[in-house]
C-alpha cells in the first residue's frame, strides 16, 4: 500500500520521460532495432505484466483489431503465447496452420499475405520455415508483420522475453556475461538473442561443436567456444538451445547421448558456475539431451518465468505495432 | 542496304584504330573506313561525339526457348540485347528439352532463323540432359553448327566423365565452357558462405565449391589438351588459379558477369531475391579481385549470364527462389559506371573485354572486328547519355533484374547487325 | 507555449489541495472504506498530496493506487506521440471501496471516462468521486467533479498548464496559448 510518493524523498528533480515514438509498422528482428526501440518494448512489457495480475485480465486497448496467426511451423507454445496476448488486448485472433488447405495446395505466402490483407486483417504473426519469409511478406503488405520465427534468421519475441527475464533478475543488461550454448547455427533463438544482448551491453558467448558454429559469427561481437564448461565459467546467464534431432541436416552429433554428455547442462557442471547462475531455454525442453531433468527443475531455472514473460512480451509488441503511429495530430 | 555512319569515335582494338572516321557498309559487311567519305547510301547516320565499337559479343546468355517461352523467347531474349548494343550472342542449352542432340539443335536453329532479331550461336550440352553421366554426340552436334560445349546450370561432378569430355572436344576441335561448382561443396547453399549468410540464417555456398572445380578443370584441360573457358568466376582465388594457368602457357579463357563487379554480398541483406544468383554475390575482396582480373587479361570478356525468370519463380521466399537475374540489358552499362568511368579500363579494353575477345574465343573471324569484309555489327554509344533503367523499358520477357531505377551513364544509340539498324534509340 | 496568465501558485496549489482534502473528509464519514486512486501522470503526485494531508488529519492511512489509462484510450492510433506506457498500481481490493479520482485537469471528460472504465475492471466500487485541481470546462461527456481546486474558464485555443515539484521542479498553474 502506498502512502508516500517515492519521488518526493528524491531531491532530484523528476521529469516525465520524454515520449519516444515507436514508428516501425513491423517486427521482423532484433537486427532493425535500436536500443532505445529495445527497452521501450521491454518497459511496456513490465506494465502488460501488471495486466496479467488483475482479477480481469484484459484491457480494451486493441479491441477491433484483428490478428492472424499464420503458422507454417508447428509451435503450439508460440502461437498460444501469441493467441493469449492478441485475446488480453481484446483483439479478435484467427489461426491458419499449415494444415489447412490453401496453404497446403501450394499458395505461395505473398499470395497468403494479400487474401489475409484483403480480408481485413491488421496484424500478421508469421511463423515459417525459411529465413526472411517475414521481410519477404512485410515487403508485399502494408498491414503489419510481426515475426514469430523465420527459418534460421530470427524469433526476435524469444529474445526479447530471453532479455526482459533477465533484466527481472539482475536488474541490467549491460556487463552481464551470457552464453548461447547449442546449435547455434541454424538457431533462430541464437541470432535475435545475439542482437538484443549485444545492443545492451551484454557480453556473449557461443558455444557448439564446430561443425554448428556459423561463418563469421565472432563477427557479431561475440565470443566464441566449443567448450561447455568454458561458456558456463564465468557465465551469469546461459540460454539452451534446443537441440533439434529431427532436422535433416547432418548431425555434429550421432547420438542424444553423446551431445548429452559434451554439452549438456548437468548439476555436475553447474557446480563449477556461478552460484546464483541463471538457466534459460526457450523451451521445449529435451530432458536429458540438452540438460538434466535436475536442472529444468532446478532452483537456477526461470524457464517458466520466461514463458509469462512470453505473454507480456507479445502483448507489448502487438500494442505498439498495432498503434504505431503514423500522423503528426497533436493530443487535444 | 547501304549505310554511312559519319563523325563517329572508331574504337577497333583489333585493327588499332581509335579515332575520328566514317564507317561504309554496303550488302552487310564493312566496305570502307576512312575519314569523310562521300558516298550516297540509302541511310546515313550522323555518329558525332559517339563510340562506334565492332558489335558486342555476350557468350553466356539463357534465350529460354524451347520450353519457358513464358519468361523469354529467342525473339524477346535478341531484342533485349539488342537494346544492350549486344549483336551476338551464345545460348546456353539448359531448355526443355535441353540441346543435349542434333535434333534439337537443328530446331532450334529453325527458331533462330526464323525469330532472331540479333546473331545467335548456339552451346550444345556436354552430357545429355545436363545430368553428368553419358557424353553427348560432340561430332554430330558440331557438324550441326554448335559453338561450343557447356552443362551450364550444372557442372560434370565426375572428373573422368569430364576428362573424356574434354579429350573428345579436343578432338572436334570445340570449345568447353565451364560451370564450375562441385555440388558436394555447395549443396543446397544459396548465398555466399560468410558474415551474410550467418546473419541472414541462409544456408552458404562455401567459395571451395567454385574453385576446386576450375583447378580441376583447368588440369583436366590440359591433360585433354582441349581449349576450356570458364564461365561466370566469381572468387578472388579463381581468378588467382587462372591468372597462374595463363602464365604457366595453359589456353584457358574466362568470363566474369557484371554483377559480379558491381555488387557485393550484403546486397542480400532484405532477402529480395533479385539478388540470389549462382555463383553468388561475394566479398569486397572477390569483387576487387575480378575488376582487377578484367583489368591485368586474366578475365578475358564480360558475359551477362542472363537468366530470365517468371514472377512465379522470383517472388517467393529466398531458399525457394530460383537463382539469376536478367542483364542483356545492363551489361555494357554496368560496365561503364564501374569500370570505365571509375578509371580502372579504358573504353579500349572494354571494346576487347565484350567484343574483340569473345569473338575471338568463339572463333567468330569476321566479327569483334571493323575490318574490311567483316560483318557490319556495330554498337553506338553515346558515352555521356544519362538514363535510368525503367521495369517499363525492358524488353526482355522477365523482369527480374536488380537495376530497376538506377542511374546509368553511356546508353547504345544504334545496334547495326549484318549491316541493318536492328535497333534505334528513341 | 506562450504563456498568458499565471493562475495558481504554489500557495495557491497547497490551499487547493487542503480544501479539497477537507471537503473529502466531510463527504466521506466512513472513513474505513476510503482509497485515493490518482491518474498518471499528475494525478499521481496530487493523490499522494492529499493522502499525506488526510494522513496527518486523522492519523489515518488511506490505501493509494495509481492508474495509466493509456491502455483504455479511445484514440491510440490518432495521437501524435505515443504514450509511454507506464504502471497501473492497485495493490487492494476496490468492491464496494469509496474511490476518489485524482486528476490534475479535468477537460473533455475522456480521461475520466476511461479512469472508471479502467476501475471497474478491477473491481465493483461502492461509490467513484472526482477530485481535480483544475476545471477548464469543455466538457464533451456527462461527467462532473465532485471536488474542485479552481474552476479556469477557457478558451479552445488554450492549454492549461500544471506544474508540480515532483515532476517539473516548481508548483504552478498557467494558461498558455496552444502552439500552432
Amino acid at each position: 500500500m502506498l502512502t508516500k510518493s517515492p519521488y518526493v524523498r528524491s531531491r532530484n528533480r523528476m521529469t516525465i520521460k520524454k515520449t519516444f515514438t515507436w514508428t516501425k509498422k513491423d517486427l521482423l528482428g532484433i537486427e532493425d532495432l535500436t536500443k532505445e526501440e529495445i527497452e521501450l518494448i521491454l518497459d511496456n512489457a513490465g506494465s502488460f505484466k501488471e495486466v496479467l495480475t488483475r482479477p480481469l485480465r484484459k484491457v480494451p486497448t486493441l479491441r477491433g483489431k484483428t490478428i492472424a496467426n499464420l503458422f507454417y511451423e508447428p509451435s503450439t507454445r508460440t502461437r498460444t503465447s501469441f493467441e493469449l496476448a492478441a485475446k488480453r488486448l481484446s483483439a479478435d485472433i484467427v489461426t491458419m496452420l499449415k494444415e489447412s488447405s490453401s496453404i497446403q495446395k501450394g499458395e505461395t505466402l505473398i499470395d497468403t499475405g494479400k487474401n489475409l490483407e484483403a480480408l481485413k486483417i491488421d496484424v500478421i504473426v508469421v511463423r515459417h520455415n525459411s529465413s526472411g519469409a517475414a521481410a519477404t511478406l512485410s515487403r508485399a503488405l502494408n498491414i503489419s508483420v510481426v515475426n514469430a520465427g523465420d527459418g534460421w534468421h530470427e524469433h526476435p519475441t524469444q529474445a526479447l522475453l530471453d532479455i526482459l527475464t533477465l533484466r527481472e533478475k539482475r536488474g541490467k543488461i549491460a556487463g552481464l556475461n551470457v552464453s548461447i550454448i547449442g546449435d547455434i547455427a541454424h538457431s533462430r533463438v541464437a541470432r535475435s538473442n545475439i542482437w538484443g544482448l549485444t545492443k545492451l551491453g551484454a557480453n556473449v558467448t557461443v558455444c557448439a561443436p564446430k561443425k554448428l558454429i556459423p561463418a563469421g559469427i565472432e563477427k557479431l561481437g561475440v565470443d566464441v567456444t566449443t567448450s561447455v564448461e568454458e561458456a558456463i565459467k564465468k557465465a551469469d546467464a546461459i540460454n539452451i538451445l534446443r537441440m533439434q534431432f529431427e532436422r535433416d541436416e547432418k548431425k555434429a552429433f550421432p547420438s542424444r547421448m553423446e551431445y548429452f554428455r559434451t554439452y549438456g547442462i548437468t548439476e555436475e557442471r553447474l557446480k563449477k558456475a556461478k552460484k546464483n547462475i541463471i538457466v534459460m531455454h526457450p523451451g521445449p525442453i529435451n530432458r536429458g539431451v540438452e540438460m538434466s531433468a535436475e536442472v529444468a527443475d532446478g532452483a537456477n531455472s526461470v524457464i517458466l518465468e520466461q514463458v509469462t514473460n512470453g505473454i507480456a512480451v507479445r502483448m507489448a509488441v502487438l500494442y505498439l505495432v498495432a498503434t504505431a503511429k503514423k500522423t503528426n495530430e497533436p493530443i487535444n | 542496304m547501304n549505310l554511312l555512319i559519319k563523325n563517329g569515335h572508331i574504337i577497333d582494338p583489333a585493327n588499332g584504330r581509335d579515332g575520328v572516321s566514317d564507317i561504309l557498309i554496303k550488302h552487310g559487311k564493312i566496305s570502307n573506313v576512312a575519314k569523310n567519305i562521300s558516298k550516297k547510301t540509302n541511310k546515313v547516320i550522323d555518329a558525332k561525339n559517339r563510340i562506334i565499337s565492332p558489335g558486342l559479343i555476350d557468350m553466356h546468355v539463357h534465350l529460354r526457348e524451347p520450353g519457358r517461352e513464358d519468361i523469354e523467347t529467342v525473339a524477346s531474349g535478341t531484342r533485349a540485347a539488342l537494346s544492350g548494343g549486344i549483336t551476338s550472342v551464345a545460348c546456353m542449352p539448359n531448355t526443355y528439352p535441353p540441346i543435349d542432340n542434333c535434333g534439337e539443335a537443328r530446331r532450334l536453329k529453325d527458331i533462330i532463323k526464323r525469330d532472331a532479331a540479333c546473331s545467335v550461336f548456339i552451346v550444345g550440352a556436354i552430357t545429355k540432359e545436363r545430368s553428368g553421366v553419358e557424353i553427348t554426340d560432340i561430332k554430330a552436334m558440331k557438324e550441326e553448327g554448335i559453338i561450343a560445349l557447356s552443362d551450364d546450370g550444372a557442372a560434370v561432378q565426375n572428373g573422368s566423365i569430364m576428362l573424356r569430355a574434354l579429350k573428345k572436344a579436343a578432338e572436334n576441335d570445340i570449345l568447353v565452357i565451364a560451370h564450375c561448382e562441385n555440388k558436394n561443396i555447395s549443396k543446397n547453399g544459396v548465398v555466399n558462405e560468410g558474415i551474410i549468410a550467418t546473419k541472414l540464417g541462409l544456408r552458404g555456398i562455401p567459395r571451395k565449391a567454385e574453385y576446386e572445380f576450375v583447378e580441376r578443370d583447368i588440369g583436366l584441360a590440359g591433360e585433354a589438351k582441349a581449349r576450356i573457358h570458364i564461365a561466370h568466376v566469381s572468387t578472388r582465388e579463381s581468378v588467382e588459379i587462372i591468372r597462374k594457368a595463363k602464365k604457366d602457357g595453359i589456353p584457358v579463357t574466362a568470363e566474369a558477369a557484371p554483377h559480379h563487379f558491381s555488387m557485393k554480398e550484403n546486397a542480400c541483406e532484405t532477402y529480395d531475391t533479385r539478388t540470389k544468383m549462382n555463383p553468388p554475390l561475394r566479398s569486397i575482396e572477390d569483387v576487387e579481385a575480378i575488376k582487377e582480373g578484367l583489368k591485368d587479361g586474366t578475365i578475358d570478356t564480360i558475359a551477362s549470364d542472363h537468366a530470365p525468370h517468371g514472377k512465379h519463380e522470383k517472388e517467393i521466399t529466398f531458399d525457394l527462389a530460383a537463382f539469376g537475374i536478367i542483364g542483356l540489358e545492363t551489361s555494357l552499362g554496368l560496365a561503364i559506371i564501374n569500370l570505365v568511368d571509375k578509371k580502372i579500363i579504358s573504353w579500349q579494353k572494354l571494346i576487347e573485354l565484350m567484343s574483340v575477345n569473345p569473338a575471338g574465343i568463339l572463333g567468330l573471324k569476321r566479327k569483334g572486328n571493323l575490318s574490311v569484309g567483316s560483318d557490319a555489327d556495330i554498337t553506338i554509344i553515346d558515352p555521356e547519355k544519362e538514363w535510368i533503367y525503367t521495369r517499363d523499358s525492358i524488353r526482355s520477357e522477365s523482369k527480374n533484374s536488380p537495376f530497376i531505377n538506377q542511374r546509368f551513364k553511356g546508353k547504345v544509340t544504334h545496334a547495326i547487325v549484318g549491316g541493318e539498324i536492328s535497333y534505334a534509340a528513341i | 507555449m506562450k504563456r498568458k496568465a499565471k493562475i495558481l501558485d504554489k500557495n495557491g496549489i497547497q490551499k487547493a489541495i487542503i480544501r479539497i482534502a477537507h471537503e473529502i473528509l466531510e463527504r466521506n464519514k466512513e472513513k474505513k472504506k476510503l482509497v485515493i486512486v490518482g491518474i498518471r501522470n499528475r494525478g499521481e503526485f496530487l493523490a499522494y498530496r492529499i493522502a499525506a494531508f488526510l494522513k496527518k488529519t486523522t492519523e489515518q492511512k488511506v490505501p493509494i493506487g495509481i492508474l495509466d489509462i493509456t491502455l483504455y484510450r479511445d484514440d491510440l492510433t490518432e495521437v501524435a506521440e505515443q504514450p509511454v506506457l507506464k504502471e497501473t498500481k492497485i495493490n487492494f481490493d476496490i468492491t464496494g471501496k469509496k474511490v476518489v479520482l485524482v486528476d490534475d485537469v479535468l477537460y473533455t471528460g475522456r480521461t475520466i471516462r476511461c479512469a472508471m472504465d479502467q476501475l471497474i475492471d478491477f473491481g465493483r466500487p461502492a461509490v467513484i468521486q472526482l477530485a481535480v485541481l483544475v476545471d477548464r470546462g469543455h466538457r464533451e461527456l456527462p461527467i462532473r467533479a465532485d471536488y474542485v481546486g479552481k474552476n479556469v474558464p477557457t478558451a479552445l485555443n488554450e492549454i492549461v498548464e500544471v506544474k508540480l515539484e515532483e515532476t517539473d521542479g516548481v508548483d504552478e498553474v498557467a494558461i498558455c496559448e496552444k502552439p500552432e
